[in-house]
């Protein structure tokens, strides 16, 4: 598994560079995908994007489905994509230490 | 990930097959044409083998010394218990006529891509192990050592297959390719070099019995959103109810419709229709437990495919219900339609499907005792027991992609038809030569509805997209209905492609929006919250 080193942090990732698992995660990784993502600062409504998919997460133990995304945080589909160019999955998950989803998706 | 090129770039496909011989040509792994390698952890879950860190682009696959013997060993096995895979070894004739039906080599011009030529990367392996005649004459009789470019080419193709079976159609002989690409990943997990797109997917389902992974409790989250969003759109409440012991039906639908857009739109349509049957008769319960319909098992091994499916009559006969009907899925079909029964049957403890509503016996159903709801709604509307305003779908002009499975795997062509004329007014057919028995795979079937591999998914569904392209230029055709999970997830990428104007749904999300349920407000949008052209103004005209 390929491995990431960004300010005395190793982080292990996948192909795709999620990181391998939640418990890994932590501020250090934000920033690094920040900067991979090419995302010029981080505002507070990055925050309230990321806040909602970590506490989705340890509840359910998945990403929400984007409609609920979209509905808690009041941003539209189109906002989320301004705020991570890579979209609500391969953008805002990843920066949020959550795994990619698989199957009919 | 690789970029994939512009749609004006990727339409120059070049069907000139290179000068040398095919066994002489080498197989090259092209960035976006191919999928990551299984994760250790997802093969260590179902016990598969060979777990390790991996990747196809290595030179090293991590294989066992003996991996030639384990394939050579499992070919054997195989040709013994499938009369079908020894008989499409030594049949094909080499005519051509599957050649140009694939649309991986429409889209690819990849001769390797020819079904008579992917099968063939299969068959001189046969010959040289396993025919009197390859042994002795080897090459001149089409036969070829196996080697580890011999395996990885397989691996390539066989992965570049989404076992649509249009090939199969055409074939004199009726080979059935798709068998060929089964058996082909079956001998390529002996050595587990799954894609990590069906193996995740294979891991999640034995674990928490869908492919997404949904737990119970987010699974009825989920549903309990769709309650909500219905509320806000219909001003009425719907009740589905969860792992009900008594109920009459099982309701089972892919996971993607309760996760995905735009299927989530469909899972509402499902809700609402049952909602609107309650007070006819309809007792029906979903299942936390048999939370899927797909079955990437299917996309591995017979093995797979049986243990995955097992859920489902093991929930029916733990609920205790007395029939099961299943949500538009499509490779789910061809498992339900033709595996099921032998896999997992008989169901004894089931009855013969009867629609409670109309009466009507499901008499084709006897056997597995599993409805397909489009059966089910179709005959709904033909005993008029439904009230439905198809002018709630005319900001929509439909037309209907024939999911492969349910088409070509159980000749499931015109129910979906008859509900969508009946509750659109606008429909347009694609051309005959790309739909029914002929239709266009969505390009991202079998699994092969990865992110990694765009470029071939792009490529393999340039057809189906180009006779879409035609209904929307020639009739304005703007909305693409399907029943399959995949072709759900797949569908809308396709279209942002190649015909950007065209949105995806499913049959019973057109359903939803038609469906005058009792006691509810005035619709000023559809499902997805889209405003109804027209419908906001009439009351204003009626004072």
């Amino acid at each position: 598994m390929p491995t990431v080193e960004y300010k005395g942090k190793t982080f292990n990732v996948d192909e795709d560079g999620f990181i391998d698992s939640f418990d890994n995660w932590c501020p250090e990784w934000v920033e690094y995908v920040k900067e991979s993502e090419g995302i010029q600062e981080l505002t507070e409504e990055h925050w309230k994007v990321i806040h909602m998919l970590q506490d989705y997460y340890k509840k359910h133990g998945i990403a929400p489905m984007v409609r609920i995304l979209t509905k808690v945080t009041g941003f539209k589909l189109k906002k989320i994509y301004e705020l991570f160019p890579s979209g609500p999955g391969k953008g805002a998950c990843k920066m949020a230490g959550l795994p990619k989803p698989t199957g009919c998706v | 990930m690789a970029d994939v090129p512009k749609p004006e770039e990727l339409a120059k496909i070049d069907h000139t097959p290179p000068e040398t011989p095919w066994m002489e040509t080498p197989t090259v792994f092209k960035d976006g044409m191919w999928c990551y390698g299984a994760k250790p952890q997802n093969l260590e879950a179902v016990g598969m083998p060979n777990p390790r860190e991996w990747s196809p682009k290595d030179e090293d696959w991590k294989l066992p010394d003996d991996w030639k013997e384990i394939v050579l060993d499992g070919m054997k096995d195989r040709l013994g218990r499938f009369r079908s895979f020894k008989l499409f070894m030594d049949i094909c004739v080499r005519c051509g006529a599957c050649a140009d039906k694939c649309h991986y080599f429409i889209g690819s011009g990849d001769p390797k891509n020819m079904p008579v030529l992917r099968a063939e990367l299969l068959r001189s392996v046969y010959r040289k192990n396993f025919t009197l005649g390859g042994k002795l004459f080897k090459k001149v009789a089409g036969a070829r050592d196996l080697t580890m470019d011999v395996f990885k080419e397989w691996w390539y193709y066989f992965f570049q297959c989404s076992e649509c079976r249009r090939c199969s159609v055409f074939c004199p002989y009726g080979i059935d390719t798709a068998e060929i690409t089964m058996m082909g990943r079956e001998l390529i997990n002996l050595l587990g070099c799954n894609i990590d797109w069906i193996q995740a997917p294979v891991a999640n389902c034995y674990r928490t019995g869908n492919h997404l992974g949904i737990q119970p409790h987010a699974y009825v989250s989920m549903i309990e959103f769709f309650c909500d969003e219905i509320e806000d759109v219909t001003g009425v409440r719907v009740n589905p109810t969860f792992n009900r012991k008594g109920a009459e039906i099982l309701f089972i639908t892919p996971s993607g419709d309760v996760f995905a857009d735009p299927g989530t739109y469909t899972a509402m349509g499902y809700l609402m229709l049952f909602h609107y049957l309650e007070s006819m008769g309809l007792d029906i319960t979903w299942s936390t437990y048999a939370s899927e319909g797909g079955n990437f098992g299917f996309f591995t091994s017979h093995e797979m495919a049986k243990r995955l499916n097992a859920k489902m009559y093991a929930e029916a006969k733990r609920l205790g219900v007395k029939w099961i009907l299943g949500g538009e899925c499509g490779h789910m079909w061809r498992v339900v339609h033709q595996y099921m029964d032998t896999f997992n049957g008989p169901p004894d403890f089931l009855e013969e499907p009867v629609s409670p509503i109309t009466g009507t016996k499901f008499e084709h159903a006897k056997s597995t005792k599993m409805v397909h709801i489009c059966e089910f709604t179709a005959d709904l509307i033909r005993h008029n027991k439904l009230k439905l305003d198809p002018s709630r779908n005319d900001n929509l002009v439909v037309t209907y992609h024939d999911s492969c499975n349910p088409s070509r795997g159980m000749g499931f062509f015109e129910e979906p038809r008859y509900i969508i004329k009946n509750v659109c007014n606008n429909f347009y057919e694609m051309p005959s030569n790309t739909i029914r028995e002929e239709t266009f795979c969505c390009g991202s079937g079998a699994g092969l509805n990865a992110g990694e591999n765009l470029e071939l998914r792009m490529r393999g569904g340039f057809p189906r997209a180009n006779a879409v392209k035609h209904v929307h230029e020639k009739h304005g055709v703007n909305m693409l209905a399907c029943i399959c999970a995949i072709d759900r997830a797949a569908l809308p990428t396709l279209m942002d492609y190649w015909v950007p104007d065209v949105e995806v749904t499913g049959v019973h999300e057109l359903v939803g929006n038609a469906l005058i349920l009792d006691g509810e407000k005035k619709r000023t949008t559809d499902l997805r919250g889209e405003p109804l052209p027209g419908m906001e103004d009439i009351e204003d005209e009626d004072l």
